[in-house]
């Protein structure tokens, strides 16, 4: 194996690691709040769909991706509904999301497009091109540093930029600032931030629309920069690898950059080694599909230190009277 | 007997002497969606066409899991459709089950295998037609390499893949395909975004066509092709206007010459097995405005020869589930 193929791979795995990551972190500020999300998968799909229909009609990938970040942001607005303020189950009303999601973008799709569920093909304006970071042209002959810096760390879409960004940020927010604190708080103890006189609905309200947002990144990234339009059910399950890479993760931030970007070298590799030959035993393709969950299991049955969810998480919060 | 059930068996009877005066086609597409722009829109437009020169309606409804299949038969067939026409091999089960129950109903399996007195199966020489479009994959590859994207790793995407095989080696013996398979779940059909990644993959191992038998998987595929710069060759229904001078080709599985065909039957329908095959132009090869500037006139006569071959019995082109192995591609 040459450092090309090395490469290759890698660049492949930060491809497929970048929507995972920004749900992972979506779905980790909405957890760290106390509210499970199922529906990370729904939105990506609402907002994957939204995306690609308006930089279709209107040619520009930006009003594209704004629109796919308000999509993502009413579904969340409506699991806030269910499961802050009717104080409804944060699963099912997750589940309900995913299952209108997927029905309701084949659904407009098909009336506005007439193309039977997928919109129509982005054309480059329409579309996150890949950014040449300044230097890769001229690095690129430098033995080693040159290649890694050319073909792996410049020439993806803004957005993945964005979503590794996101990283730091999230740590930053979660960790450093007093809406962070409140943030976690909220999630292990609504009852001691209530009784500090702070909103516990509005930090989760507020926890829940940052999810929203991440997801809706995800959702354009997948349609606009990956594809150049929506299919059906394009997400592929990847919300709830994302929620396994956040169980994985423990709920912090940089963790969650390490197992999105292990589970998304684990898919790389798997669609460049169909079978891949370990030498005394050929492992099949199916294994390396299903070694996240497997991963995920093991981390929380609690082989490998202990996964714990947020205290609160799950439970809707009733005001003492 | 009080009034009101006379009245409604009255309803009743009238409903089912009309359902069975009736008798519409029903058209079941699989999992992949009625427009994948492939497979299942090839037995759509049958369908429509049928219907716009018969000005007959007919029953249709979407897959959308494993489990529907049973249920969506047994309703067409109360609801008196006759013939049910359905796509995808998946279906070969649940028309097992269900066809005995409906011995009146004509069931029609497309690439499906039942072996019953009321299911007709059509099939078709998917290898034959792969054969041609793998001939003209090698003859427009300069890198020597060409790759392959099946959708669901089931045992007829592999007969695609190993037709292609067979008609890259037989143009260019020292050839390399790489051959990748999406999944094992029908969400195979339908992960564009894995079928550009297999794409990129497998240019950065020197592929410059590559050829989709993928559902809607395959639009990734045809993208990033098109996006790199490298051939790509659709599959099922004419695939080369989706990215004109970018498409090599698209191997044509005429699904919808099928549904056509046993919609204009209707009641009349025979069962039995039908294959569709070169001769009866059930499988071949696009070629349109499209990629008339990629096909050249070499080309073309090779492949046209042998066509005429495989039609005269000359050449034999080996089919994947006769035996489930490939002389020429190991999986």
């Amino acid at each position: 194996m040459d450092l090309l193929t090395v490469l290759q791979v890698l660049d492949s795995t930060v491809r497929l690691a970048t929507p995972l990551l920004l749900a992972c972190l979506a779905g980790m500020f909405s957890e760290r709040a106390g509210i499970f999300d199922i529906g990370l998968e729904g939105k990506m799909l609402a907002a994957a769909f939204f995306s690609a229909a308006i930089a279709a009609v209107t040619g520009s990938v930006w009003i594209g991706l704004g629109a796919g970040i308000l999509a993502s942001l009413s579904l969340s607005g409506l699991h806030g509904l269910a499961s802050i303020t009717f104080r409804g189950n944060q699963l099912i009303s997750g589940v309900a999301i995913n299952f209108l999601a997927a029905g309701l973008t084949v659904l407009i799709a098909q009336s506005w497009f007439q193309q039977g569920g997928r919109t129509p093909a982005l054309l480059s304006g329409g579309r996150f091109g890949p950014i040449t970071l300044p230097g890769a042209e001229a690095l690129r002959e430098v033995p080693v540093l040159g290649p890694i810096y050319y073909e792996l760390i410049s020439g993806h879409s803004i957005l993945v930029y964005v979503a590794f960004a996101c990283v730091p940020l999230t740590w930053w927010i979660l960790y450093r600032t007093r809406f962070g604190l409140r943030l976690r708080a909220v999630g292990e103890n609504p009852e001691a931030v209530d009784t500090a006189g702070i909103s516990v609905i509005r930090l989760r309200y507020a926890a829940v629309l940052i999810c929203g947002l991440l997801c809706g990144i995800a959702g354009a990234y997948l349609a606009t920069a990956l594809q150049a339009g929506f299919v059906q059910d394009m997400t592929a399950g990847r919300g709830y690898i994302a929620l396994a890479a956040l169980i994985f993760a423990k709920w912090r931030p940089l963790q969650a950059l390490y197992a999105t970007l292990l589970f998304g070298f684990l898919q790389a590799i798997a669609l460049r080694y169909q079978n891949l030959d370990l030498g005394f035993f050929t492992l099949p393709v199916q294994a390396m599909d299903a070694l996240p969950y497997i991963l995920t299991v093991v981390i929380l049955a609690g082989f490998i230190g202990k996964a714990v969810p947020p205290r609160a998480g799950g439970e809707p919060y009733v005001k003492e009277r | 007997m009080t009034l009101m059930q006379k009245f409604l068996g009255a309803v009743a009877a009238t409903a089912l002497s009309a359902g069975a005066a009736l008798a519409e086609p029903a058209l079941i597409f699989d999992l992949g969606g009625k427009f994948d722009k492939s497979f299942n829109e090839a037995a759509f437009n049958g369908a429509e066409r049928w219907a716009k020169e018969t000005g007959g309606t007919y029953l249709e409804t979407v897959m959308q899991s494993e489990a529907q299949r049973e249920q969506a038969l047994r309703r067409f067939a109360e609801a008196g459709a006759n013939p049910i026409v359905t796509t995808g091999f998946a279906m070969s089960d649940p028309i097992a089950q269900v066809a005995p129950d409906y011995p009146d109903t004509m069931f029609v399996t497309i690439d499906g295998w039942v072996d019953l007195p009321n299911v007709k199966v059509i099939g078709f020489t998917e290898h034959e037609g792969s054969y041609l479009v793998g001939m003209m994959a090698a003859m427009a590859s300069k890198s020597g390499t060409v790759g392959f994207i099946g959708g669901m790793d089931v045992p007829l995407i592999r007969k695609f893949a190993c037709g292609y095989a067979q008609g890259v080696k037989a143009v260019n013996a020292d050839a390399n395909i790489i051959a990748n398979m999406t999944g094992t779940t029908p969400s195979a059909w339908n992960d564009p975004v894995k079928g550009s990644e297999l794409t990129l993959s497998q240019i950065g191992q020197g592929a410059d066509v590559v050829y989709a038998a993928a559902g809607g998987t395959g639009v990734g595929v045809l993208q990033t092709a098109a996006d790199e710069g490298i051939l790509s060759i659709g599959v099922d229904s004419n695939q080369n206007h989706l990215h004109p001078g970018k498409v090599l080709t698209s191997m044509l599985k005429r699904v919808d010459v099928a549904v056509y065909n046993v919609m204009m039957a209707g009641t009349e329908l025979q069962p039995g097995i039908e294959v569709l095959d070169l001769a009866a132009e059930g499988v071949g090869y696009a070629l349109d405005e499209n990629n008339a500037a990629l096909v050249s006139d070499e080309m073309k006569a090779a492949v046209d020869a042998a066509r005429e071959k495989i039609i005269a019995g000359e050449l034999a082109v080996h089919d994947y589930t006769s035996d489930d192995s490939c002389p020429v591609l190991t999986f």
